[in-house]
């Protein structure tokens, strides 16, 4: 890449990718960089650097509304957030436990750009779900809008669901508002020791099924909950299933009481406070159990819940490889040793038969751009997303390569 | 309403359309006798009618396919049509255009508890969801108004809300996938029972999308198991400005209950005359919090609003004594725009959002409008998000007050953006709010989303005339206007 260019305005981006546009010139767009390694490599002839555009611009706790620049660290708004005891409730991951890059969160505008939710996402809904409006320049060079500030909105197409999960290959974000909410007085996780993977999605379903407004429910076989760096678990002496259950106090001491009586019958109880509970999500919600050292190809499953054991289980037929579970048995993390084809065929062959989609999130940058990253399309909607791609940036100069080869 | 002008070459092929689209569905599918078009000439905005050329009542996804590709193919416009309850006008026929309509797709297809996952056909009443999974205790969540009648079809297109989307979301928030045909007749599925689909989010692009980028023929939506506990506050305030600094100090005290509503003095009158569900006469305004969840969790919240409303000055508190009661809360509010139209002719009912602690300040504001307009104004409202629902009294058969309505009407939405809201929470733009759209957005933003509608549908056939007050060839809307031939910025950092 011949060189970095690092905008201080939006009125600069809009500069800059129209001199791309005219110039035959492609952009890497950058927040921190941390999620350089998520997704295929960037084919792009120079960098283009945000993090210049930083700050929170506005922020009203009462209105559960705030406002920043694309590239405000994420550390930046949950600081900001914890101080009036507020959070984002989609549980933003940091991916930098993964990619050993020690690099932090990242910024607000990747988070959007690559839509990464934690455990909550079934519960609270994804990042998607929270972002209500931003500011973009488009791949043609004009800067566009929308959305608002304001919660409930079907004033013309929702372009904020789709610029979010769109890698930067639409727009380059500048201006982002989001949705933010309470952050729960009381935490609390339910465990079950001992329980099978079949059983624990029985488990999960059963916690999820009832009226516990259950906020996180993942399961950690035996190997993987040895890894775990909450004594509780790593000790338990076999699998772990945790439910999680927040909100005001009474209620939170009500809903484990009933979620204990529902799951007995699974295994062995316990229940992890509130210091250890915030440790455990975040390791299930950064992949922190795959971290190892650095080689090992991890893979990021969505699926039907009920599914998600027998996925698993074909996947582990194929492949020599570890999984874990979150989502209630929705989301699959598989670590397995690196292939030069990253097993997809077992991986996304073991989709067939319940549907679902696979991420590829790390492994090396010649297997990624080899073997596709996301879940690839059926004809007529990759050739419509092609048509949308075009739609905003149809000289390919933003991220190009970034999401499917050739787009 | 200025629509687009018909094209007369499609309506001299009246007869020839009819023959091909009757031989696509077989039997009564195709109708096009003038009196029985007159049941599809408006939505709900009757304000407005048109019969359209025709209307074809499709029973599968192939027939849908052949029916767009035949349109397509021959140039006919389409406008979609789920069980016709928009507010917008979003199902307004056009004279040259052929009027599709979902109500034959009618089918659960699958009750999934397992993955708490209901698939649908589009032309499944939202109630009927709920009803077919309430036996094991579930519900789907977003519950608009005309939740009894309204498609879940249509509630995609629309992205429908409801008085319980503050806390469970609406429509977009709800859904887990679908099955739409392109307008050349394409069909693509996007999601299904697993969570964010990957790729572009075209599930969360059409949500919302007023029948402009494609039909949807099947819906998969996420159920949830009912709370163990609802229990209804009635708080009664002597100002508006006191009732919205108490929905400032709820949400501000980290509570988000599952609904709060407003209403005030004219609508609780209304209301209260109507159903008679208990309502305090003598207050300006009226909220009404919902709390569910666990007993514990409600009692202890209960408890919590009961100390915040003595704070800001509640003139009565009652909490809902049982579920009998809860329902007769709540029958109150969801007759509010009926138990109005028992006073007036004809009501006009608005739909823009604002942040929420402008609330004092635009209710005053529109006071002074309605007394400058010399019509009377009730309101109802989504007080927990902001999203007004500001009722116009008029009489039709009074020339001129129609007009004066739909002027009053834009001053308000005009009044939502200056706010920093926006024109629609939940309506739709319809036709009834196209002209507006210029005041939330720029000639280069509306450029930018009708760039996505050449994406889908490049010939603008599917429901023209909605949404955008501008239409644009998607030829004119691609061209690129380059003029710099070299990196002008010098101030713009490089490494």
């Amino acid at each position: 890449m011949s060189e970095s260019l690092g905008p201080n305005s939006a009125e600069q981006v809009i500069e800059a990718v129209q001199w791309a546009v005219s110039g035959n010139a492609s952009f890497e767009v950058l927040g921190s960089g941390s999620k350089r390694p998520y997704g295929r490599p960037c084919q792009a002839s120079q960098a283009l650097d945000l993090s210049a555009l930083s700050g929170i611009g506005l922020y009203e706790p009462e209105e559960l509304v705030m406002g920043a620049a694309a590239a405000t660290p994420l550390s930046e708004i949950e600081a900001a957030l914890a101080e009036h005891s507020q959070q984002l409730a989609f549980e933003p991951m940091n991916l930098s436990a993964l990619y050993g890059g020690g690099g932090g969160a990242g910024t607000i505008g990747g988070v959007i750009a690559c839509n990464l939710s934690g455990p909550r996402r079934p519960h609270a809904g994804a990042a998607r779900d929270h972002l209500l409006g931003f500011q973009a320049v488009s791949g043609r060079g004009e800067v566009f809008k929308s959305g608002g500030r304001v919660v409930k909105n079907v004033t013309g197409f929702d372009l904020s669901k789709l610029i979010t999960g769109s890698f930067g290959t639409l727009g380059v974000l500048t201006e982002i508002t989001f949705k933010v909410l309470p952050a729960p007085q009381k935490l609390r996780t339910v465990l079950v020791i001992g329980a099978g993977d079949g059983a624990a999605i029985q488990a999960m379903n059963k916690a999820l099924q009832s009226a516990c407004e259950v906020s996180g429910a993942a399961h950690l076989p035996a190997a993987v909950a040895a890894g775990c760096g909450v004594d509780r678990v790593s000790r338990a002496g076999g699998a772990v299933t945790a439910i999680r259950v927040e909100g005001p106090a009474p209620s939170v001491d009500a809903r484990c009481r009933t979620l204990r009586g529902l799951l007995e019958e699974f295994g062995e109880m316990g229940q992890l406070s509130s210091g250890d509970s915030m440790a455990l999500w975040r390791q299930v919600r950064d992949a922190v159990f795959f971290a190892g050292d650095g080689q090992s190809q991890v893979w990021r499953l969505s699926v039907p819940p009920a599914a998600g054991a027998e996925t698993a289980a074909e996947i582990l037929d194929a492949i020599d490889g570890r999984v874990y579970y979150d989502w209630g048995g929705g989301l699959l993390w598989l670590a397995m040793a690196p292939l030069a084809d990253a097993g997809y065929k077992a991986v996304r062959g073991a989709l067939k038969a319940s549907g679902g989609h696979a991420t590829l999130v790390r492994a090396s940058d010649e297997v990624r751009a080899s073997v596709p990253v996301l879940q690839p399309q059926p004809a007529a909607l990759a050739a419509l997303t092609a048509r949308i791609k075009d739609a905003f940036d149809p000289k390919g100069v933003l991220n190009p390569g970034r999401m499917y080869e050739g787009l | 309403m200025r629509m687009p002008e018909p094209d007369a070459g499609v309506i001299s092929r009246r007869s020839e359309i009819i023959a091909a689209l009757g031989a696509i569905v077989a039997g009564e599918g195709v109708i096009f006798d003038d009196d029985e078009l007159g049941a599809y000439e408006c939505d709900g905005l009757t304000a407005y009618r048109q019969l359209p050329l025709l209307v074809v009542l499709p029973e599968t996804t192939e027939q849908v396919s052949r029916i767009l590709d035949f349109c397509h193919l021959n140039g006919v416009k389409v406008v979609p049509r789920g069980a016709g309850t928009s507010l917008s006008g979003g199902a307004l026929p056009l004279a040259d255009a052929v009027t599709l309509g979902l109500s034959k797709f009618n089918r659960i297809i699958e009750v999934d508890f397992g993955n708490r996952a209901v698939v649908a056909q589009p032309g499944v009443t939202n109630l009927a969801i709920t009803a077919a999974v309430a036996d094991k205790g579930f519900y789907y969540a977003p519950d608009p108004s005309s939740q009894i009648a309204c498609s879940i079809g249509g509630n995609v297109a629309e992205n429908a809300g409801g008085v319980h989307c503050l806390k469970y979301g609406l429509t977009t928030n709800n859904l887990l996938g679908l099955e739409m045909v392109l307008i050349n007749g394409e069909v693509i599925r996007l999601g299904g029972k697993h969570l964010d689909g990957g790729g572009y989010d075209l599930l969360g692009l059409i949500t919302g999308s007023e029948g402009l980028l494609a039909v949807i023929t099947e819906v998969t939506v996420r159920i949830l198991k009912e709370p163990q506990t609802a229990r209804a506050v009635l708080l009664g305030f002597s100002s508006n400005q006191a009732a919205g600094d108490c929905v400032a100090a709820v949400i501000g005290s980290g509570i988000i209950p599952a609904a709060m509503e407003m209403m005030d003095k004219p609508a609780i009158h209304a209301a209260e005359d109507f159903i008679h569900a208990g309502y305090p006469l003598d207050v300006e305004a009226l909220l009404i919090v919902e709390l569910d969840g666990p007993e514990a969790e409600v009692t202890y919240l209960i408890e919590r609003i009961e100390a915040i409303a003595g704070d800001v000055g509640a003139l009565g508190v009652r909490v809902s004594w049982d579920e009998n009661e809860r329902q007769k809360f709540w029958a109150g509010r969801k007759a509010a725009f009926p138990a109005i139209g028992r006073i007036t002719p004809d009501y006009y009912c608005m739909d823009g959002t604002i942040p929420r602690h402008r609330l004092p300040e635009v209710l005053n504001r529109t006071a002074e409008m309605s007394d400058r307009y010399g019509l009377r104004l009730a309101n109802v409202f989504h007080a927990g998000d902001g999203n007004l629902h500001p009722l116009i009294l008029y009489d039709a058969n009074v020339p001129g007050e129609l007009e004066k309505a739909e002027d009053f009407g834009a001053d308000i939405l005009r009044l939502c953006v200056e706010v920093g809201g926006v024109l629609t929470g939940e309506h739709g733009v319809g036709v009834e709010k196209r002209d507006l759209m210029g005041e939330m957005f720029s000639e280069d933003d509306m450029k930018q989303q009708q760039r996505v509608k050449c994406a889908f549908d490049p010939d603008g056939l599917l429901n023209p005339g909605k949404v955008y007050p501008t239409l644009h060839r998607c030829v004119e809307l691609g061209r690129l206007h380059v003029s710099r031939g070299q990196l002008r910025f010098p101030d713009i950092p490089r490494f």
